[in-house]
């Protein structure tokens, strides 16, 4: 065995011996009468509850490696996924196309990438083990969640905000598409910037995560790169897919077939 | 003609009316009145009901884009998308004279839009609408940011495209204005549109 790539098992003592600098920082925090001290316990606890219980979640899962349970575990994490993208938005679709429409571009384009990577690229047996699957699709759905959110968010201020601009573009005989293609075009930028600042930092300002973890587990860093560099076009054309299809399909519902803007299809702010 | 047949929205009772080609009519009426949604209602921006027909052509018979460079409108708060206004006429074959036209500096074309007074946008959004040669042209109070100079200055270049054969249709407070532009006017009072001026 290659000295270098071997597994390093933690016992809980080293877990719990890693909070000494929180420990510190708390105790600072009410020397100096800063008041987080409470906030700091409480979050390193649910922190502490959140990760162990789902630890425990993953080992039945992959003990399972049943394909029901994989997809259950999926829709799970859509649904956390869907009422994030929600939550972010200043201004929320009117009736049921607020979970349509932002919620099922990240879904959709998540879920096909995901086959794809499982079934043409990576192959493992079978190509639902969730080891693999559940561990990318979290990835690829926590990007596609924030790049469809913020997407989403500028299309519908701008519809709401820039009405007279958009307006303008609609009286001098442009159609809805060409009215709005500035504004999409913004929302678009709006919506790709973190994943595009992640793929220009990555490997010089940082390690990403998941190929940092498979260096500790004993990856060699060549091999950790390869997988590294598959998610991350996995991610940025998932982004960039859902991002797009969220952009449109939110101007064609808020825009009707007489080429006229439809604001009262959106929800007041909140 | 410009033929309005049972036109309505919301807080607009249906109106019909009958403008010949080549004539000025004039809308007036208190603010909040419903004339700003009856000009709206005619460019088809907001869901409304009734039909509008110009030279015989039924607005429902031609996609709204089509239909909105016939019959141009000017809104009393003029858009901007871009940060230069050169960027705001790319239809136009030669925007400095349109804008010469409005007794603008044509130079205006290379400033920003941020810099613009009332006055310059109202001027140069009518400029703007001009560019397409709209058939018939909606002005909602073009000027009601202007001093008196250049509120003559746009006067005249309107009654300039009036004897072209440009249509208009002027919404405004100004009843001097009116009286010298207008040949047909109607009143709007609570959503309900009346012959004449009171």
């Amino acid at each position: 065995m290659n000295p270098a790539s071997h597994y390093i098992a933690l016992s809980y003592w080293d877990v719990a011996a890693s909070s000494l600098f929180l420990f510190i920082a708390a105790v600072l925090t009410l020397v100096l009468k800063l008041g987080l001290a409470r906030t700091i316990a409480i979050r390193a606890a649910r922190m502490v509850a959140q990760l162990i219980a789902i630890g425990y979640v993953l080992k039945f899962i992959f003990t399972a490696t049943s394909p029901w349970i994989t997809l259950l575990a999926a829709a799970v994490m859509v649904s956390f996924a869907s009422r994030e993208v929600l939550g972010r938005q200043e201004r929320k679709l009117a009736g049921l196309w607020r979970y349509g429409l932002g919620p099922s571009a990240m879904m959709v384009s998540g879920a096909l990438a995901l086959v794809y990577a499982l079934t043409v690229l990576i192959q493992p047996q079978p190509w639902y083990a969730p080891r693999f699957a559940l561990p990318l699709f979290g990835m690829i759905l926590g990007n596609s969640m924030t790049g469809v959110a913020l997407g989403l968010n500028m299309i519908t201020e701008a519809i709401v905000r820039e009405k007279a601009a958009i307006e303008a573009r609609l009286l001098l005989g442009r159609s809805r598409w060409e009215a709005l293609r500035p504004f999409a075009a913004r929302a678009l930028r709006t919506g790709m910037t973190p994943i595009m600042n992640a793929m220009a930092a990555s490997g010089v300002i940082s390690l990403p995560g998941m190929m940092t973890g498979q260096i500790l587990s004993g990856t060699p860093p060549v091999e950790a790169v390869k997988y590294q560099l598959m998610i991350m076009f996995l991610i940025s054309g998932v982004v960039g897919i859902g991002v797009i299809a969220a952009v449109f399909a939110s101007i064609w519902r808020l825009t009707d077939a007489r080429h006229r803007l439809r604001p009262d299809r959106l929800d007041a702010a909140k | 003609m410009l033929r309005i047949e049972n036109l309505s929205r919301p807080w607009l009772h249906p109106v019909s009316l009958k403008l010949e080609a080549g004539a000025c009519g004039v809308i007036m009426g208190p603010s909040g009145s419903g004339k700003t949604l009856l000009a709206r209602a005619i460019t088809d921006l907001d869901p409304n009901e009734g039909e509008v027909c110009w030279r015989g052509t039924a607005r429902r018979a031609v996609p709204a884009p089509h239909w909105r460079r016939l019959i141009g409108y000017v809104p009393a708060e003029s858009g901007w998308w871009a940060d230069k206004v050169e960027e705001h006429f790319a239809a136009a074959p030669d925007p400095a004279a349109l804008i010469a036209a409005t007794g603008l500096d044509p130079r205006a074309l290379g400033w920003p839009v941020a810099r613009l007074s009332s006055g310059e946008k109202q001027r140069l959004a009518l400029a703007r609408a001009l560019q397409l040669a709209p058939e018939v042209l909606i002005l909602d109070e073009p000027t009601s940011a202007l001093d008196a100079d250049s509120k003559e200055r746009v006067e005249t270049l309107l009654m300039e495209k009036k004897r072209a054969g440009l249509t208009l249709l002027i919404i405004t407070h100004d009843t001097g204005q009116a009286r010298r532009l207008g040949d047909v006017f109607w009143r709007i009072e609570a959503g309900r549109v009346m012959e004449g001026l009171s």
